[in-house]
């Protein structure tokens, strides 16, 4: 044997990661004193002690020797359980649960988009091609499905959905509209016309100095101004409308800080070789500056997938509102913090899964990265 | 030996392809960056410019493909004359060809979309014949095989000789080359001189920003020496080393003297 360390390597390893230094170990004790702390309890409270069956609140009482019903000392899971087709479908869905099929068809329908972006056998054209199809196509066949009435189901309308589903129709259209408004914005703000920039600069320092929920309570109090007496705008468009309107602004910033990063020489190597301003923005600068921006748009599309609860204000039950709601009926009052628990892994769930899909994206688009990797090789 | 950017150079030969006359230019309402420059060059010629940092150098080459605008004077490029109609600049630009210091590929694309990129978008060549063109142009600059890399997968010297392919696939009639070796490691200038050698060998107008005195003196008609904004001194026509050995000017010999030293 020639190793450096003739111990076990799990020893090495924690010698080396745990242990290398007075600092090192005292840090990795208070570490572990504070899991030690924390982790039981909780393990106890969700788990050992919890109840999981029954079919309403009874299930996580107990009768005491004076005769009283008292809660049971561990989380009360009977309430997701009960209710969680609420959470992730709305009230019509629930009680029409043989249509639930539809919002999980539409859900699978758009994971089914991304896997096929992310999918190593197509060409960028082919994604590109994939991504535009999809962009244009699936909102008419997600609405189709949502709301049934095109293809002759029972018809869901938008007041009518909710939960989960809800979340996910507002970030993702207001993520979408806002993308191409975003950059539109960005462009206009760095022209040197100025009545051009002077509208971006408006629009943008305008919505990103105004928190959601005002512009979501401008919209549904608003919106009827700007229309003919007697337009009926449907709520979720409202709500749509303002996250959009509130997104493109960060999407915006979050672009021109990516064009301002593209070297001066990139755009100067374009105009040289004869390039328009409309050709170079959209096959060299614009491309390296979205590349650039990928973790400040991704940060903001999070922001925004956790901001949607604030639809609350014009009425919309999405996830936490829903959950907020049934926590406060009769039968499961006291039961909040199982159904905090419940949207916070839901969101958690969502908004890692956008974290590590950027990740890959920024990987893929490396190409310094792809250098480094072939001299490995 | 190649049809594709010889060709009309020799035929109108003693005219003169850019002509530049009283150029002058500002940068904000102080800075005075060039004065009074004429210049001439004829079809074929090539052209080395000289002279200490700040001196002007790149903003008069960058002026001939209006990277930067002039306040006064006239840029006559092939026969159009410089203003600000868009018109006029993208004529001049599909004459002119230029490289970088720091080359400027685009790091998005693989080298041989980096080449094919204008000639299919400015141009409007159909893709395959771009892609002919490309990689005839990669194989003169002798790396073919590194077509289908990245450019940040390439060295300095192959990332600069893309970068002149570059220029060539739009079949420019003039080369612009500002300090294309000075961001190189010394190992790698010879490699790129030596493209650029042929190029002059086969008759490309160029005009070259550059100290390699040897490549100077190798390849320029003639030598042109600026300092704060102006041409000080050009060399006699053919007679490069000579000028090198004994310019007339005084902060000309001074130049020559500690960079010829250096050497
Ligand atoms: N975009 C600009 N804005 C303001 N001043 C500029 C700009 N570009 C160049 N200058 C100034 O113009 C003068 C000439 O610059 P130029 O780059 O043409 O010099 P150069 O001879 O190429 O020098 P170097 O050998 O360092 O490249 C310098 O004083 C420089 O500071
Ligand atoms: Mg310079």
């Amino acid at each position: 044997m020639d190793g450096i360390s003739h111990r076990h390597p799990a020893l090495h390893w924690l010698h080396v990661n745990l242990f290398s230094s007075p600092t090192n170990t005292i840090l990795t004790l208070l570490a572990a004193l504070l899991l030690w702390q924390l982790v039981p309890p909780a393990l106890n409270w969700a788990v050992f002690e919890a109840t999981f069956s029954g079919t309403d609140s009874d299930a996580c009482k107990y009768v005491d020797e004076h005769g009283e019903k008292v809660d049971a000392p561990g989380a009360c899971w009977t309430f997701v359980k009960i209710r969680w087709p609420q959470f992730l479908f709305g009230l019509w869905y629930t009680r029409n649960f043989d249509q639930a099929w539809r919002p999980v068809l539409a859900f699978v329908l758009a994971l089914g988009i991304i896997a096929a972006l992310a999918l190593p056998m197509f060409s960028h054209k082919q994604r590109y091609q994939i991504a535009a199809g999809a962009l244009v196509v699936y909102p008419f066949v997600a609405y189709a499905l949502l709301n049934g009435a095109w293809l002759g189901l029972p018809e869901a309308k938008t007041a009518d959905w909710g939960g989960l589903t809800l979340t996910l129709v507002l970030a993702s259209l207001g993520i979408i509209a806002a993308f191409p408004l975003g950059v539109c914005l960005a462009l206009a703000r760095r022209s040197r016309m100025p009545v051009v920039k002077g509208y971006a600069v408006l629009w943008i320092e305008m919505f990103r100095g105004m928190p959601l929920i005002t512009l979501l309570f401008i919209a549904s109090v608003m919106l009827p101004y700007f229309f003919p007496i007697g337009t009926e705008i449907d709520k979720v468009v409202r709500a749509i409308i303002a996250i959009t309107i509130f997104q493109s602004a960060y999407t915006a910033e979050a672009i021109r800080g990516g064009l301002s990063a593209v070297p001066r020489g990139q755009y100067e190597a374009a105009e040289a070789l004869g390039f328009g301003f409309w050709k170079s923005t959209i096959l060299i600068t614009l491309p390296q500056a979205l590349k650039i921006s990928i973790p400040a748009i991704m940060n903001s599309f999070i922001q925004l997938f956790k901001d949607t609860s604030l639809v609350l204000i014009i009425g919309l039950l999405e996830l936490l509102n829903i959950i907020q709601v049934a926590a406060r009926s009769s039968q499961w009052k006291g039961y909040e913090a199982e159904g905090y628990i419940f949207a916070a892994a839901t969101f958690f769930f969502f908004c890692y899964s956008m974290s590590l899909y950027s990740r890959g994206l920024e990987r893929r688009l490396d190409t310094s990265l792809a250098a480094r990797r072939a001299q490995q090789d | 030996m190649t049809e594709a950017n010889g060709g009309g150079a020799q035929e109108k030969s003693a005219e003169s392809i850019i002509q530049i006359r009283g150029l002058n230019k500002w940068f904000g309402p102080q800075l005075h960056v060039l004065r009074d420059i004429d210049l001439d060059v004829k079809v074929g010629e090539k052209i080395v410019i000289c002279g200490p940092s700040g001196s002007g150098k790149s903003t008069l080459i960058r002026c001939i493909n209006r990277l930067e605008h002039h306040q006064k004077g006239s840029i006559i490029v092939d026969g159009t004359e410089l203003t600000e109609d868009l018109k006029s600049i993208d004529e001049v630009r599909r004459d002119v060809g230029m490289v970088f210091q720091h080359f400027n590929l685009f790091p998005h694309l693989t080298i041989l979309d980096n080449l094919i990129l204008a000639p299919v978008w400015v141009k409007k060549e159909p893709k395959a014949k771009a892609t002919e063109t490309a990689m005839h142009y990669l194989e003169r600059v002798k790396i073919p095989e590194q077509a289908h890399k990245y450019p940040g997968q390439l060295s300095g010297g192959q990332q600069q000789r893309v970068a002149i392919a570059r220029a060539l696939c739009m079949n420019p009639k003039i080369m612009l080359f500002d300090e294309p070796t000075s961001a190189l490691d010394p190992e790698m200038i010879s490699e790129v001189l030596d493209v650029m050698a042929e190029l002059a060998r086969e008759g490309m107008t160029m005009l070259v920003v550059t100290h390699e005195m040897g490549f100077a003196s190798q390849v320029a008609d003639c030598v042109i020496f600026m300092d704060e904004g102006s041409i000080v001194e050009c060399s006699e026509p053919g007679k490069v080393e000579e000028f090198f050995k004994h310019p007339t000017n005084e902060r000309t010999q001074k130049f020559f003297g500690q960079i010829l030293h250096h050497i």
